[in-house]
């Protein structure tokens, strides 16, 4: 039996990987940064359980690492795609971590001595890296990688600290980018999404104002693992939050940044940031400024009800207007239509956390043509028949699983893995049977 | 001699090293009897902490291993297959959990914290001096399936696992095949004809060599486990029995019918939904101006839930009749029109002038009827204000709610149903279409409301699920399972009664026995037993003694 492709390490390409993987399928993971996990491996907590989120994929990740069947690609990408169901030549191009995999044991003794910083990537920019780093403690491989953009021997020509530290000898600037060529009978791509850049909407002051952050900074920010330990320290005095105010629809649900859809998992998730402030501190308050409520999901409006009579969290319908700072005390005062009663009122808080629109991941549009399949208006990969074929694509043997194909929750994004997973098992029967 | 332990005490960042004071813990940790090694690390669980297990087991030639880090329901699969690299059997593992039940709930009282951390290391080190390997029994798996309910999820389900290569029988209650989409007209969001989706996919799964349908049949009875399920079916009068691997729960949802509410049954000019999409089907639409209310018995105190379904389900049907020239009005608390294609949807019907008014739960719309029309009062938030509008229809969208014998089958497959009375999933996040229970699944509107496409992605979720262990053949049971001492059970039958997984049984001597693959470790018989002839492996007496005596020793 050929092996298949799942391209993207988050919560989706790692179940479609498991589930094939499990019932002895060889499966190459192929994964564009330097560890699996994705989005999911980001978030502080899960809503209902408040199961740690990092906690509950940890173990699935390291299945993924220990699986005889998983080969994973990281800080790679697929450049090339020939041939059909049953039959697709890939091309991997995987890019050089300037790290041999082989000896490197992930000890951070490199990072800890490299001399230069970076906004960190999996702290939603909110902390700082080094040059040589590891993506974050549970990564997966947790192998160093070297960013040459800010490596000083790679810009500088000097430096080299890291290769004298490391006690396994595993730093290797010399490391070349490599292709490999794969056979696979099918491909499944769970390249999620990103989160809208709330910059543009000047009305709210994101960039400008320090005090507000977006959905994913706030994840990390109430996170014990994250830059502050867990403690809401607003960022423009580290004075801890206590009055905190969630927008949701942020760029999205409107025609004017071209995701005029919703979001689907914002409400809820926004809930659950707020019933983790109250769980933090009881007397916060805090305040979901929405349009509709979306409580579509298993278990939504049971914890949204919660939220409510139990945590104190208030709801109010409208779209804010306006965001502004006071210059001194760094407060935000919101401006918004009251649309229960019909009157223009404001709020000031100490922190606001904007819920953007997730919007299709920027890797797309180079994947799409690598792949043949089609994107959506907005930049999605498209489903030709959402109702009788979720998970298919116009092209036989390529499918699609998570957040790739529009804007979906975990549970969804794992069922559907497992939906791939079968599409793929099929393909393979099929194969097989004509043998 | 007494068996040599490694302890390894996880700081997790700083979820536990901020509150409990671990290399103390360490320290202390080397002091317990029988630990000739103990260590501290950043995150056991990340590779390189389990490296530093697996090193640690071969220096110190470790027997037992403890890890006192966050929870065995995460974590313990990890650890225990850890040691067995290290040639440890995984049954040799313990675990302390010194986060979720030490650090979280005492982060202000950290001396505290410190001082119960180092209990219940002692706990778990004073158990795991007396653990036993184990070997878990391997069983094999028939390559078949049963699938419950012939819908559309159910036929996905059944076509998917017969196309990767194993035998499928549905078992369905009514005369056809179809289910619920039998009664519709169109699908959303793109408005197929529900009869070309249907019509081709009854035909393939009829005529699939590997599927076998049994309509108007009802299950009756099942017994076993994952591999070899004993299924018992009443096929139209007659009984049947087959064994299967696996089983997958389709059945399915009822629209409620809302008697009483906003005069439905009283005015004929009061329909549901589904009501409204036949009459629509039939071209029976001939009022001027129809009025929609959403959420009629849904996310109220009787059903707490949104029926994610009726919004989509409501502006389609809105469109449909808004292009027919009728004048529509859809009032509605929250717009459920998530995701890209229903918003597309909803943008649609805007467009074609449908309108749509909010209402407040706790002033909902209020219906009269006269021999003229029916009248609906509300008061919008939107525009401040009291509304009337005439309506010569009144369509109400009602909630899936579950079938009505889904509590049988939950008690016969047993398997748990959520408070809302659809089936309910092991993991909500990461196993949201499998059982706890191993063999069975669940997929469509059994597990909750959700719209057929959404249905056909879990259907085909499960088949990539149910047919793991049937590719694999065999499947290995856990080792944490009851034990008959046959000399001095009584044969009094008490653990068969209490047992929640038909797990015992007695032999030819009248004497009581358990079946390793069915048993779930969970103990009610141990603790049942008056002989105290059962014993609970991995959980015996003289371990749990142990540990409670260590939790009284002063540390």
């Amino acid at each position: 039996m050929k092996p298949v492709l799942v391209i993207g390490g988050g919560i989706a390409g790692i179940q479609a990987s498991l589930d094939l993987a499990d019932r002895g399928t060889k499966v190459h993971l192929v994964e564009r940064t330097p560890s699996i996990g994705g989005v999911m491996a980001q978030l502080d907590k899960t809503f209902p359980t408040m199961d740690c989120s990092i906690c509950i994929l940890a173990p699935k990740m390291i299945e993924c690492y220990r699986h005889p069947n998983i080969t994973i690609h990281t800080e790679s990408e697929v450049v090339g795609l020939e041939g059909s169901v049953g039959d697709f030549d890939v091309k991997v191009l995987e890019h050089p971590r300037s790290v041999d995999p082989s000896k490197c044991t992930g000890c951070g003794l490199c990072s800890e001595k490299c001399p230069v910083k970076r906004p960190s990537v999996f702290q939603a920019g909110l902390g700082q890296r080094k040059a040589i780093y590891l993506a974050f403690p549970q990564a997966v491989p947790l192998i160093a990688t070297i960013d040459r953009d800010a490596c000083l021997w790679f810009t500088k020509g000097i430096c080299r600290t890291c290769e004298k530290v490391c006690p396994a000898g595993a730093v290797d600037y010399e490391q070349k980018e490599n292709t490999v060529e794969l056979n696979v009978s099918s491909v499944i791509a769970a390249t999620g999404f990103e989160q809208y850049n709330p910059k543009d909407i000047g009305e709210y002051g994101y960039g400008r104002y320090k005090n507000v952050l977006t959905a994913l900074e706030f994840e990390r920010l109430i996170c014990a693992s994250g830059p502050t330990g867990g403690v809401l320290n607003r960022p423009s005095d580290g004075k801890v939050s206590h009055n905190v105010a969630f927008i949701q629809c942020v760029g999205s649900r409107t025609q004017t940044t071209g995701y005029p859809y919703c979001s689907a998992s914002c409400c809820i998730y926004a809930t659950k940031e707020a019933v983790l402030i109250k769980e933090h501190e009881p007397s916060s308050h805090v305040t979901i400024f929405y349009m509709d409520l979306k409580t579509f999901g298993k278990g939504f409006q049971g914890f949204v009800d919660r939220a409510q009579s139990h945590w104190g969290v208030r709801y109010i319908r409208g779209r804010p207007g306006e965001i502004r700072e006071d210059p001194v005390t760094k407060n935000l005062t919101i401006l918004y239509e009251n649309t229960e009663v019909g009157k223009v009122e404001r709020e000031e808080v100490d922190l606001v956390v904007l819920c953007t629109a997730a919007v299709p991941h920027r890797e797309n549009r180079k994947l799409a043509p690598v792949l043949g399949i089609a994107l959506d208006e907005y930049g999605f990969f498209e489903v030709g028949d959402p109702v009788s074929a979720p998970v298919e694509t116009g092209k036989p043997g390529v499918y699609v699983c998570g957040s790739c194909h529009g804007p979906r929750d975990i549970p969804e994004s794992v069922a559907e893995a497992s939906a791939t997973a079968a599409k793929a098992s099929e393909d393979a029967a099929r194969a097989e049977a004509k043998q | 001699m007494a068996p040599r332990i490694g302890v390894f005490v996880c700081r997790c960042g700083i979820n536990i090293a901020a509150y409990v004071d671990v290399p103390a813990v360490v320290e202390y940790a080397k002091t317990l009897p029988g630990v000739e090694y103990a260590e501290e690390n950043m995150y056991t669980c990340s590779s390189d902490g389990l490296n530093k297990i697996k090193e640690a087991i071969k220096k110190h030639s470790l027997e037992r291993v403890v890890v006192a880090s966050c929870t065995p329901r995460t974590h313990e699969p990890l650890f225990q297959v850890t040691c067995e690299e290290a040639g440890v059997n995984k049954y040799l593992f313990e675990m302390a959990n010194i986060r979720d039940q030490c650090s979280w709930v005492h982060m202000r009282e950290p001396e505290k914290a410190t001082e119960k951390a180092k209990d219940l290391i002692r706990m778990a080190v004073a158990k795991a001096a007396l653990l036993e390997p184990g070997d878990e029994p391997e069983i094999d798996v028939n390559p078949s399936a049963l699938v419950i309910g012939g819908g559309v999820s159910g036929m996905r389900a059944a076509l998917s696992i017969a196309d990767q290569g194993f035998d499928v029988t549905i078992v369905e209650k009514e005369h056809n095949l179809g289910g619920k989409l039998l009664g519709f007209d169109s699908l959303f969001p793109h408005k197929q004809k529900a009869s070309e989706v249907l019509e081709p996919l009854i035909k393939r799964v009829t005529t699939h060599p590997r599927i076998r349908v049994l309509t108007e049949s009802v299950v009756k009875s099942v017994y076993g486990f994952i591999g070899n399920f004993d299924i018992g079916i009443d096929a139209g009068g007659k009984a049947e029995n087959f064994n299967v691997g696996t089983i997958i729960v389709a059945v399915g949802a009822e629209v409620l019918k809302p008697r009483g509410l906003y005069l439905y049954g009283e005015d004929p000019r009061v329909v549901t939904q589904s009501e409204l999409e036949q009459l629509i089907h039939a071209g029976r639409v001939d009022a001027g101006r129809i009025v929609m209310i959403q959420c009629a018995g849904s996310r109220s105190v009787e059903r707490p839930y949104c029926s994610r379904i009726c919004c989509n389900e409501a502006v389609k049907n809105a469109i449909n009749v808004a292009e027919k020239g009728r004048e529509v009005y859809v009032l509605y608390r929250d717009l459920q029109t998530y995701g890209i294609h229903y918003s597309r949807l909803e943008q649609e019907a805007k467009r074609k002038g449908v309108k749509f008014l909010k209402y407040q739960a706790e002033k909902p719309p209020l219906v009269t009827a006269s021999p003229d029309g029916l009248k609906v009062s509300l008061y919008s938030p939107t525009v401040n204000e009291a509304v009337e509008l005439g309506a010569d229809m009144l369509v109400l969208s009602t909630p899936l709610i579950p079938v009505a014998d889904a509590k049988e089958l939950s008690q016969m497959l047993k398997v748990p149903l959520d408070s809302n009375g659809f089936f309910m999933e092991a993991h909500v996040k990461l196993r949201p279409i499998d059982f706890a229970t191993d063999g069975i699944f669940v997929c469509g509107t059994a597990h909750s409301p959700k719209g057929i496409g959404e249905s056909v992605a879990q259907a085909l979720g499960v088949a990539s699920r149910a047919s793991i262990p049937m590719a694999k053949k065999r499947v290995r049971t856990a080792a944490i399972m009851s034990q008959v001492d046959q000399t001095r059970c009584s044969g009094c039958g008490t653990c068969i009664d209490v047992c929640p997984y038909n797990a015992i049984r007695k032999n030819e001597k009248g004497l009581a026995e358990t079946i390793a693959a069915v048993c779930k470790g969970c103990g009610v018989c141990g603790a049942t037993c008056p002989e105290k002839a059962i014993t609970m492996h991995h959980f015996t007496d003289e371990q749990i003694q142990a540990q409670g005596l260590a939790a009284l020793k002063e540390g």
